[in-house]
């Protein structure tokens, strides 16, 4: 086939411009796509609360969390902990998740240890190793600052799990593909708080909108002195505790 | 409370199970065998050292089988193997393990089998023009259509081969020094997360490689009922063990490095090494499979023993080389996973019989490059065309 360098150059302008209509289409879906049925994403930052002093390890939380996510037997979105500490033993505390305290703790007969709870859950952080690792991006940051997992296209390959410093990642024994904390993503972008939070009989969770200048979470941030877990791994926490020990890791 | 068996300590309630089975054991052991394979032949062609030239093209045919397992253990780890592809579609360019499978294709094509093909393209022409039946066609197919095998012709293949083994060797750097940064680049598991760790990996793959070209050279031998070449072993035998003595100071220095600073983890891991690591870590990987074949090379190294017994040593050698380097493989992808990130617990690792990621698929695995290089040591004898040292060039059919 004999072509003319002007007919070439007429077949990759419509090329081109067939190209860039396609991506302009796909950047006008995209933008579409952040303001979803009333729920505009650059309008919202999630994070949590967690005061621990409130938390009564009753388990209500992750009973909800399993209920609403279908999360299966022996995997945990969200899970609670005790811990025991006696004196100034910060090195060794007695840490126990019975079940991921889904049914509430056993009563302690160490009656001469500090005693809390800790409920624990995705830290959705702003610096995931999650998200860096992932080798496929099936797992992403949303703009509205959630850690979510697409899973029709995670390969299962595992090493979000090992990067993830809070043993938050599973594997969906059905699915194959990883599985994780959403926020329950499908209540808050419909105005509803977290199942976790919604069960929480003494609002020691708490979700946050960082975004909204309203939201109560800056009162709690101005006056409370928190902490996120694992600092010094530089992954820039969004669940803020309130009355965290040093012994917590 | 009802202990979670297996469980010692407190793990978080996701941490029980481990996630990276024994086929992640295999799949650094594998690439190790083939970068280490890749630079025992790198010896000969860049850095003329004659004497090892009797390997040359089994080293090169030993990387070529391994290289091809390589990827198996992990497609078949994967949750949604058939996903696999998306890698290369839309790889997530902050992931190093999205790096994988064009490490992987960039030493396959554009390294191993550009220079086999070059190297044994004079011998491809002539078996396609002499060969009767499915051999003929086997060899014309694999001419590429290109029978031209002129002085010049030749000429240009070796001098495109040789820029290729140079670009090769930092290709099997890159190879396995890019296995070892998916261990240590991982921040959160303190066993794993140490900058040494590529450095590692490579020098543990040199060790583990040029043992089993050793090996596999006498073996050939062996089956061959040829001589083998002493000198030929000798040099090889003394690349191990210098290799392997770089890789065990890097080893030790990793420990001390670990022990003095005595961070956060370090009673964690120290406890995990001396209990559920004290077997496979001390005594196998340590004492077994690595001071005493280095014992054995040193020795060699520093009085005279007859071949014979040289020959013995060498075979004990290497068999531990690659015991030590195969229970490192195992240490840390198995040991990594072993302690909690709370510091505060262990699990355990059960090892399946005849399930996907069990003991009888990974034997099937490691048994596969075997039977892979004895096809292409069937097609292609590592032993045509070219003379070798005490042996003559061997005919064409072996």
């Amino acid at each position: 086939m004999d072509t003319s360098r002007r007919e070439w150059l007429t077949g990759a302008g419509k090329l081109f411009t067939l190209g860039f209509a396609t991506a302009a289409g796909v950047e006008t879906s995209g933008q579409a796509s952040l303001n979803s049925g009333g729920y505009d994403v650059r309008n919202h930052y999630w994070a949590m609360t967690i005061d621990i002093e409130k938390c009564i390890g009753c388990g209500n939380c992750v009973r909800a969390c399993e209920k609403e996510n279908g999360v299966p037997e022996g995997f945990f979105r969200t899970w609670v902990e005790r811990y025991e500490i006696k004196g100034a033993d910060l090195e060794h505390p007695q840490v126990s998740s019975p079940d991921g305290g889904k049914h509430g703790f056993p009563p302690s007969n160490r009656v001469d240890t500090k005693q809390f709870f800790v409920p624990k859950l995705c830290n959705h952080c702003q610096d995931s190793p999650c998200v860096q690792v992932c080798p496929v991006g099936a797992t992403f940051d949303s703009p509205d600052g959630v850690v979510l997992v697409d899973e029709s296209y995670c390969l299962g390959c595992r090493y979000c799990v090992q990067a993830c410093p809070y043993g938050c990642r599973y594997i969906h024994p059905e699915k194959r593909t990883v599985d994780k904390c959403t926020l329950c993503y499908h209540r808050i972008t419909r105005g509803l708080t977290t199942a976790c939070c919604e069960a929480c009989p003494t609002q020691a969770r708490v979700l946050a909108d960082l975004a909204n200048p309203a939201d109560p979470v800056h009162e709690f941030l101005r006056t409370s002195k928190v902490q996120v877990l694992k600092p010094h791994m530089a992954t820039r926490p969004k669940v803020f505790y309130r009355g965290l020990d040093g012994a917590v890791r | 409370m009802t202990p979670v068996p297996g469980v010692e300590g407190f793990m978080y309630p996701n941490e029980v199970e481990l996630q990276w089975s024994i086929l992640i054991v295999l799949y650094p052991f594998i690439t190790g065998l083939v970068a280490g394979a890749f630079i025992l032949a790198s010896l000969e062609r860049v850095f003329r050292v004659k004497a090892v030239r009797p390997t040359y093209r089994l080293s090169l045919l030993t990387a070529l089988a391994f290289l091809l397992v390589a990827p198996l253990p992990l497609q078949l780890h994967l949750g949604r193997p058939e996903r696999s592809f998306e890698m290369f579609l839309t790889p997530h360019r902050s992931s190093a393990m999205a790096m994988f499978g064009f490490v992987y294709l960039w030493y396959l094509l554009v390294v191993l089998l550009a220079e086999i093909w070059l190297d044994y393209r004079a011998d491809i022409v002539r078996m396609a023009l002499t060969e009767r039946g499915w051999r003929r066609w086997v060899y014309r197919a694999l001419t590429l259509g290109s029978f031209n095998v002129s002085e010049a012709s030749l000429r240009i293949d070796d001098r495109v081969g040789y820029a290729i083994t140079v670009i090769g060797i930092p290709s099997a750097f890159l190879l396995h020094g890019y296995v070892g940064f998916i261990f240590g680049s991982v921040k959160a598991n303190a066993w794993w997360s140490t900058p040494l760790m590529p450095v590692v990996f490579l020098f543990s793959a040199m060790s583990s490689g040029i043992a089993a070209v050793l090996l596999i050279y006498m073996v050939a031998m062996r089956l061959q009922r040829r001589p083998l070449d002493m000198d030929c072993a000798d040099t090889v035998a003394k690349y191990l063990f210098y290799v392997f003595l770089s890789d065990f100071a890097l080893e030790l220095l990793d420990l001390v490095h670990r022990i003095y600073e005595a961070d956060e983890s370090f009673r964690s891991l120290d406890f995990m090494v001396h209990t559920r690591l004290w077997t496979s870590q001390v005594l196998i990987q340590i004492l077994l499979g690595t001071c005493l074949p280095l014992a054995l090379l040193a020795a060699v190294q520093l009085w005279k023993w007859s071949a014979p017994a040289r020959t013995r040593i060498y075979w004990a050698a290497g068999f531990l080389t690659l015991v030590g380097i195969f229970a490192m493989r195992w240490n840390v992808v198995i040991g990594g996973q072993l302690f909690s990130k709370s510091y505060l617990g262990y699990t355990s690792y059960k090892l399946g019989l005849v399930t996907r990621e069990g003991l009888l698929p990974s034997i099937a695995l490691m048994l596969l490059p075997f039977g892979i290089l004895w096809i292409l040591i069937r097609l292609l004898p590592p032993w045509m065309g070219k003379e070798i040292p005490g042996h003559g060039a061997s005919p064409a059919t072996s």
